[in-house]
């Protein structure tokens, strides 16, 4: 691993490794099972620097912004390696959001170039959202179709300079990325994430969970989420590892994607982990009476001497099959996202495959704790990694409180809401609304949230406020949107949903069509957004003097209403 | 060349038969992560079902958001 204390950029760590490990393979794509292309660490340099040329030809500057969207893919993070390399500020954006989202995003994002695939493109360009985002200089495109028509956009694989770029060194403090965390319909959060950010929480993770030359990660993640942009790029490739990119999600070739390539790594989102578990037991229930009290057995053995320590050569000798199927390599399933019930963890760890799950926020440079597997410990987050402090604010009888963050992974702020910042990072210390506890030997436990907000099992962090919108003009006095926990405070983390708090005007009556209305409009929202109840208010709501609800005030009196019954089906 | 609504029709079909829906039972309209009680992942699975069948390639990221059978359909009807 590069000794990052002597760098101040990933760009400037990249180009190193790049000229360390110019033999390594970097990345592997593969499609529909068929391996499409391997490139080393130099095939990797020779391909990003003609498009830095490209770029820095075309007026690309020093701490101008270029956005990504894109699928998980190499032309992703050789895009990206570009971008820093002339000094860019990278705005990665979720491939998964509607046309009219990322055009939000990027306005609010001020990136001047946009890195893009056809298809993505094709959405994009059609989209109404175009003509408001003036400031665009290009849009490259990659993988056209030859006779596409690219709606002014140049393509990506002709983006080639012929001299050698220059280099355009960042110092720590700069902004290297901007990564949002929420906002396409309220308030965008664009977290404002320095070099410094990015080093620190490398050095950090890395020292727990280490990659090395012939490491190979399974990149499934969106490489735009901060999770995948660290063990998928930046963390792999200043080890000398490799990074397998799979074109397609499908559950049959991630399948054959661990045994093609023995993986060494994953990231995945707590549904899918929980995909898998459902998908192992009911192999193990299928198993014949003998072979089922065999395998049980050679379980309870292995869980008897892992219990204090992993053991991962045992482990892969007693349940040989198990550890078959994932490729035989594999050192650790990071989870992360969302919370990860403690069974699903134990699960896995019960059968010698360790999950590595943790607690984290992109505000805080991604993981905050993480479990050490010394011992593991299902019940909890783990405990903070090294540079962070974590403490409990005003912790209740039980010990629990809000968890603070201080540490150089936290973010310098978030994008032009500098309101927003000074709430959220008090002294130095990041606000992270969620509540927690230290136990007796220095574990995190979570227990539920302070914010206005819903995590999905996929990983999806959604704002309340973001959901509004979609309620718009509704045939009512006023409506709020709210996480159901953040009105009747839970010390769940799973489980999580949405409700559509309205007050109906006088005399009016709370009919079917209004209903139909409302779940018509619900349904029109993706599918993780949607509300899961109605609640009937009949009081106004709580106003600022400028006629915005005082959701807190609100939340407060709707808090006095009985959960059970308050909550209507939508 | 199928229609749109012999597409549709035979997504409806196949999909009754991979979640075990009873025949008949899903509707064009319908949603079909509520329908068929079905996460993300399921869908994927669906997606794989629906390639090999029309014998197209459908890139993940073509039914992204989508989540009724008449969008779906569509999308498939569009790389027959």
């Amino acid at each position: 691993m590069l000794d990052l204390s002597k760098y101040s950029s990933i760009g400037e760590a990249v180009r190193d490794a790049l000229e360390t490990w110019p033999r390594e393979v970097c990345l592997y794509e593969s499609d529909r099972g068929e391996e499409k292309q391997r490139i080393t660490y130099r095939e990797f340099k020779e391909r990003a620097l003609p498009l830095a040329k490209w770029l820095q030809d075309t007026g690309f500057h020093a701490g101008d912004r270029a956005s990504i969207i894109m699928t998980n893919q190499s032309k992703w993070l050789i895009s990206a390696y570009a971008i820093f390399y002339c000094g860019g500020t990278l705005v990665p954006l979720d491939y998964k959001l509607k046309p009219e989202e990322q055009w939000t995003l990027l306005k609010h994002s001020d990136a001047s170039v946009l890195i893009t695939e056809y298809p993505i493109w094709r959405q994009l360009s059609g989209s109404p959202g175009r003509a408001e985002a003036r400031k665009f200089k290009f849009v490259l495109v990659t993988e056209a179709p030859g006779n596409a028509d690219l709606a002014g956009a140049t393509e990506w694989e002709s983006a080639k300079g012929i001299d050698p770029p220059r280099f355009v060194p960042r110092k720590r403090q700069e902004l290297a990325c901007i990564v949002y965390s929420s906002g396409t319909g309220g308030t965008p959060k664009g977290c404002m994430m320095t070099h410094e950010n990015y080093l620190q929480q490398c050095v950090a993770l890395t020292s727990l969970y280490p990659f090395w030359p012939g490491v190979k990660y399974l990149s499934i993640l969106p490489t735009n989420h901060a999770i995948d942009f660290m063990v998928g790029f930046f963390g792999p490739f200043i080890c000398g590892a490799a990074v397998v990119h799979l074109r397609t999600l499908r559950p049959e070739f991630v399948r054959e994607a661990f045994t093609k390539y023995q993986i060494t790594y994953v990231s995945l989102v707590p549904l899918v982990l929980k995909n898998l578990q459902k998908g192992l037991q009911t192999r193990f229930d299928e198993l014949p009476p003998a072979k089922r009290r065999l395998f049980d057995r050679l379980r309870n053995i292995n869980k008897a001497f892992t219990q204090s320590r992993l053991t991962l050569p045992l482990s892969r000798l007693l349940l040989k099959q198990v550890h078959a199927a994932f490729g035989g390599k594999l050192e650790a399933i990071i989870v992360g996202g969302a919370f990860t019930e403690p069974q699903t963890l134990q699960f896995f760890y019960d059968l010698g495959l360790p999950v590595a799950n943790g607690y984290g926020l992109t505000e805080a440079g991604t993981a905050v704790t993480v479990n050490d597997l010394h011992p593991f410990r299902a019940d909890t987050v783990g405990k903070p990694l090294p540079g962070m402090e974590v403490r409990i604010l005003n912790p209740d009888t039980d010990g629990i409180g809000q968890v603070s963050v201080r540490s150089k992974t936290v973010m310098a702020g978030y994008l032009n809401e500098p309101e927003l910042t000074a709430q959220t990072i008090v002294d130095g210390w990041l606000m992270t609304g969620d509540m927690g506890r230290f136990d007796s030997t220095g574990h995190l436990q979570l227990f539920g949230r302070k914010k206005n907000m819903i995590v999905t099992e996929e990983g999806k962090n959604v704002y309340a406020e973001d959901v509004e919108q979609a309620f718009e003009g509704l045939a009512v006095k006023e409506y709020c949107v709210f996480a159901a926990n953040y009105i009747w405070p839970s010390r769940s983390m799973v489980g999580e949903q949405l409700v559509l708090v309205i007050h109906l005007d006088h005399g009016q009556q709370f009919t079917d069509d209004l209903r139909k209305e409302i779940a018509a409009r619900n349904n029109r929202l993706i599918n993780y957004k949607r509300v899961h109840g109605i609640v009937l208010y009949n009081d106004d709501f709580p106003l600022t003097a400028s006629l915005k609800i005082i959701r807190v005030a609100l939340a407060e009196r709707l808090g006095k209403l009985e959960r059970e019954q308050a909550i209507l089906p939508v | 060349m199928r229609t749109l609504e012999q597409t549709t029709q035979e997504i409806l079909e196949l999909a009754a038969k991979h979640f075990k829906a009873a025949p008949g039972s899903l509707h064009a309209e319908d949603d079909f992560y509520k329908k068929l009680g079905i996460d993300s992942l399921q869908a994927l699975e669906l997606l794989s079902r629906l390639e090999n069948h029309f014998h197209i390639e459908l890139p993940d990221y073509e039914v992204q958001g989508v989540s009724d059978f008449k969008t779906l359909a569509e999308r498939v009807q569009a790389r027959l």
